[in-house]
């Protein structure tokens, strides 16, 4: 079996498999469970100055697909509600049992020197693996001038980020929020303050539902709800893109990134270190089917790797950074075409009315004499949008194929049309 | 109580168990149940599942609407292109309808959506608060319809519906035709025909009158002359006869017949049980009967038929119900004599092989017997020929002995239309019935009115 072993900013682990600062890494209790379980690592809950935090009844909300499958999850809670001082006490434990995982601090405190001066000792001294500053919670703690009020400013994230590897000798990751318009600039500003790696995305400013009896958001407190933050398998494209960006911004090149954002399965995963992650890190998951998951990411992944002749996974990791590109350098010569399966084709003319209605009428409904329909691909009118087989409810049954243009890679910076196009 | 089986004993089992073994024979989906099998349907487009609904549902539109929540609008969508179609949903035989034609219906995507149960959920749960159906303007049309069976209720209701008032002429004491007196027991329970036949009229401008039977105490002369239009859904009311001596003997009876008996009963543990049991037929009529006979606790159940499994008019879903319910079924046999016993009752009868020979069904010269205490026919009806008997009935063009229509539901005299199982057209199921009383009214509507524009 592969090697699933990393280490990460200097954090060694058995695997790259570790919880994000969430419930699930609220105590020791669940901590150990998740050990027990097999997870490599864990991020501990966010801790803070006391008093603790305080939290509301309710905390949580989701967005739910087709037969109560739940895509993503708000919630509105806040860091540890636990005093500081059992916090470190229980990871000074679960660190002395469990040194071959790794354990990471999550810590956020106001925006001011004293008070990390104050806190990184401590968490030092319980002889964790390394510290994650939370720069990302969008709900509640900006209020207090922590979490996403201090990861929007790329000077606040670049100013802690040195206070931390100034009064500590731990590495330090750097949690980014995505409530931003360019993931890059908070990126570099880590790298900038001396980041040891970067983990994202936190959770995205969210409101899922709304109950329109009583016409008010969820989750429900009392009569009113506020915004919270969102996570699980939604907003995996969201974090993909952001590990991607920030994998191929040159300024940042070489950072270790970790993955976070809608990680369900080892095929979720692969993806998120194809895409230059060495770590990730999972909370939604484990929130909606219990720690027992992780045998089955690592089962999976490692079966994978073997299957491809990955002995590790530095051996794959970031081998899609590479092929992630601005468009204008997208070869305008590429050309795909439709091709149906008749024989795999269930009749159910979804990729017809898909097309003829949203797309390019190039999908062809001709009636058989008994009353169904066979749908066949104009090639002339098809752009290859891949619309067709992404409605398909069939898997391969429709096959989106090369075709032979006989035309060389141009891009559009080359390209005659491009009225902006750089003189050659 | 039904003379021919009066000597018969009654159920060993109390009323209550009886009960329960005539509930539903497919229970109603619970709400999980319906959101988990609505989101299986995949909301094709010029879905197959429509083009095989002789009654043209829009069962992908119907299906979203139950899996957004919106359950009226879903039971709207069902009953706008068939207003009978709670009832349907119970007794389609969706098998060879739309779940045959169902995309998910092969080996790759397991199983089809369960159109009908899915289509019994919304209307069971629609909760109108009032008929979601609006008159048009009043027209000043008055049209007849005989008979307030599928056919002739989906006729007035769509007549109502276009601002004409409609007289039904009915025979029997309740509206519903077979749903009320022909359906198995367990296929449409409680009262839900006179449930759907009060919904119907909640459109209002329907009024239905009882103990006129068309040939007897209603003439289509007097209709013609009276009425702006008339419908003719009367249905199938005579028996086919086996053409055997002694048919007539006691313990020997049409399977409609007591159908009908066992729908209209109160306490089923008063009705006569034939421990030995032999029915005469293939078609789901047949099948009923045996299966209700089964379940009322006869001990021997045995069906015979004159040719094989592939030629029965019931479908292979119906014959696994009878499987299931203990029926044996037996093939290439024909029925050649009554046998009595001493009293003049049957006590069962002699059967003769039967094969198939260059095309054609021919005797083996081999023959069995089987013993009964009751026989029930279920060869089919006739189209009873004395319902037709006054001067103008009698020039109604007919085929076979059916009422010809064309495709408008036209007969042969204008004026009068024709729909369900006394025309020809189809095979006599509920949903065509309730399609032609639709069909029919449009055409009578818009030839009213074109009349009206003429004037």
């Amino acid at each position: 079996m592969a090697d699933l072993s990393i280490v990460f900013a200097g954090i060694k682990a058995p695997n790259p498999f570790w919880l994000a600062s969430a419930p699930p890494t609220d105590k020791a209790y669940n901590v150990v469970r998740a050990f027990e379980a097999g997870w490599g690592g864990v991020v501990w809950k966010t801790l803070g100055e006391d008093p603790a935090a305080v939290n509301v009844s309710s905390r949580y909300s989701a967005h739910f697909g087709a037969n109560r499958l739940v895509q993503g999850i708000n919630n509105i809670e806040l860091i540890t509600d636990r005093s500081l001082e059992i916090n470190l006490r229980e990871i000074t434990q679960v660190k002395k049992d469990w040194p071959d995982r790794a354990l990471i601090v999550s810590l956020m405190v106001p925006c001011e020197e004293e008070s990390w001066k104050f806190i990184l000792p401590l968490v030092e001294a319980t002889g964790a693996d390394g510290i994650e500053l939370n720069f990302g919670c969008p709900h509640g703690m900006p209020e207090r001038g922590m979490g996403a009020a201090v990861g929007q400013v790329p000077e606040y994230v670049e100013m802690v980020t040195r206070w931390c590897k100034t009064y500590c000798s731990l590495p330090v990751i750097v949690k980014l929020t995505p409530n931003i318009t360019d993931i890059r600039q908070s990126a570099r500003a880590a790298h900038r303050g001396g980041a040891d790696a970067v983990s994202l995305i936190n959770t995205i400013n969210s409101i899922t539902s709304v109950d329109l009896d009583r016409m008010v958001a969820h989750p429900i407190v009392g009569d009113q709800s506020t915004h919270g933050g969102y996570c699980g398998s939604a907003v995996k494209p969201i974090a993909l893109n952001m590990v991607a960006e920030i994998a191929r911004d040159p300024q940042t090149r070489g950072l270790p990134i970790c993955g976070i954002g809608g990680i369900g399965n080892w095929r979720d995963a692969a993806e998120f270190i194809a895409l230059g992650s060495g770590a990730v890190q999972v909370c939604t998951a484990a929130m909606l089917h219990g720690f027992r998951i992780v045998e089955d990411m690592q089962d999976g992944l490692s079966r994978w790797m073997d299957q491809h002749g990955h002995q590790s996974l530095e051996a794959f990791r970031g081998q899609a950074v590479a092929h992630t590109t601005d468009w204008k350098y997208l070869d305008i010569n590429y050309q795909v075409i439709a091709k149906i399966d008749q024989d795999a084709c269930i009749g159910c003319g979804r990729c017809h009315i898909a097309c003829e209605d949203t797309s390019h009428q190039a999908i062809d409904s001709t009636v058989k004499a008994d009353g169904t329909h066979i749908y066949s691909v104009i090639d002339q009118e098809c752009v290859g949008c891949n619309l067709c087989q992404i409605t398909c409810p069939v898997e391969n049954c429709i096959e989106m194929v090369p075709q032979d243009t006989g035309k060389p890679y141009l891009n559009w910076t080359q390209d005659p049309r491009n009225p902006y196009r750089e003189a050659s | 109580m039904i003379d021919a089986l009066k000597h018969l004993p009654r159920p060993r089992a109390g009323a209550e168990q009886l009960a329960d073994n005539f509930g539903d024979l497919a229970p109603p989906l619970t709400a999980r149940q319906a959101a988990v099998e609505s989101a299986r349907c995949l909301y094709c487009f010029d879905a197959p599942c429509i083009n095989a609904c002789p009654s043209d549902i829009d069962i992908p539109s119907f299906i979203h609407r139950i899996s957004d929540d919106n359950l009226q609008g879903a039971a709207e969508k069902i009953l706008s292109a068939n207003i009978l179609g709670g009832s349907c949903a119970r007794v389609c035989p969706t098998e060879i309808l739309c779940q045959q034609a169902c995309v998910r219906n092969s080996a790759q995507e397991c199983a089809p959506v369960l159109i009908g149960l899915l289509q019994r959920y919304a209307v069971d749960n629609a909760n109108f608060s009032e008929h979601p159906f609006k008159r048009s303007p009043a027209s000043g049309k008055r049209i007849a319809v005989v008979g307030a069976g599928p056919a002739g209720l989906s006729c007035a209701h769509r007549l109502a519906m276009h601002g004409h008032d409609v007289v039904i002429y009915e025979a029997q004491e309740k509206a519903g035709g077979l749903n009320e007196y022909g359906i198995a027991r367990y296929k449409l329970v409680d009262d839900y025909a006179q449930r759907e036949v009060d919904f119907l009229l909640g459109i209002g401008g329907i009024e239905i009158c009882h103990g006129q039977r068309l040939g007897a105490n209603l003439s289509l002369t007097e209709l013609h002359q009276q009425y702006d239009s008339v419908f003719l859904g009367v249905g199938l009311n005579a028996v086919r006869q086996l053409g055997l001596a002694d048919e007539e003997a006691p313990g020997l009876l049409a399977a409609t017949e007591y159908i009908r008996e066992l729908r209209q009963a109160d306490d089923l543990s008063q009705l006569p049980l034939a421990e030995r049991c032999l029915v005469i037929g293939a078609g789901n009529t047949a099948i009923d009967m045996a299966v209700q006979m089964s379940r009322l606790g006869a001990r021997d159940v045995n069906l015979v038929y004159r040719r094989g499994h592939a030629d029965m008019g019931a479908t292979e879903h119906e014959q696994d119900i009878a499987k299931a319910n203990q029926v044996r079924l037996h093939t290439w046999a024909r029925p050649d004599a009554v046998l009595l016993d001493d009293m003049g009752r049957v006590r069962g009868m002699r059967f003769i092989r039967t094969e198939m020979a260059d095309g054609r069904l021919r005797d083996t010269g081999e023959s069995f017997e089987l013993a009964a205490d009751a026989i029930f026919k279920a060869i089919g009806q006739r189209f009873d020929d004395a319902s037709l008997s006054d001067p103008l009935a009698a020039q109604l063009a007919r085929d076979g002995e059916r009422i010809r229509v064309d495709q408008c539901l036209r007969t042969s005299l204008p004026g009068v239309y024709a729909g369900g199982d006394c025309t020809a057209l189809g095979q006599d199921l509920t949903v065509e019935a309730v399609q032609h009383g639709k069909l029919a009214a449009e055409a009578i509507h818009a030839q009213l009115m074109l009349n009206v524009e003429a004037a």
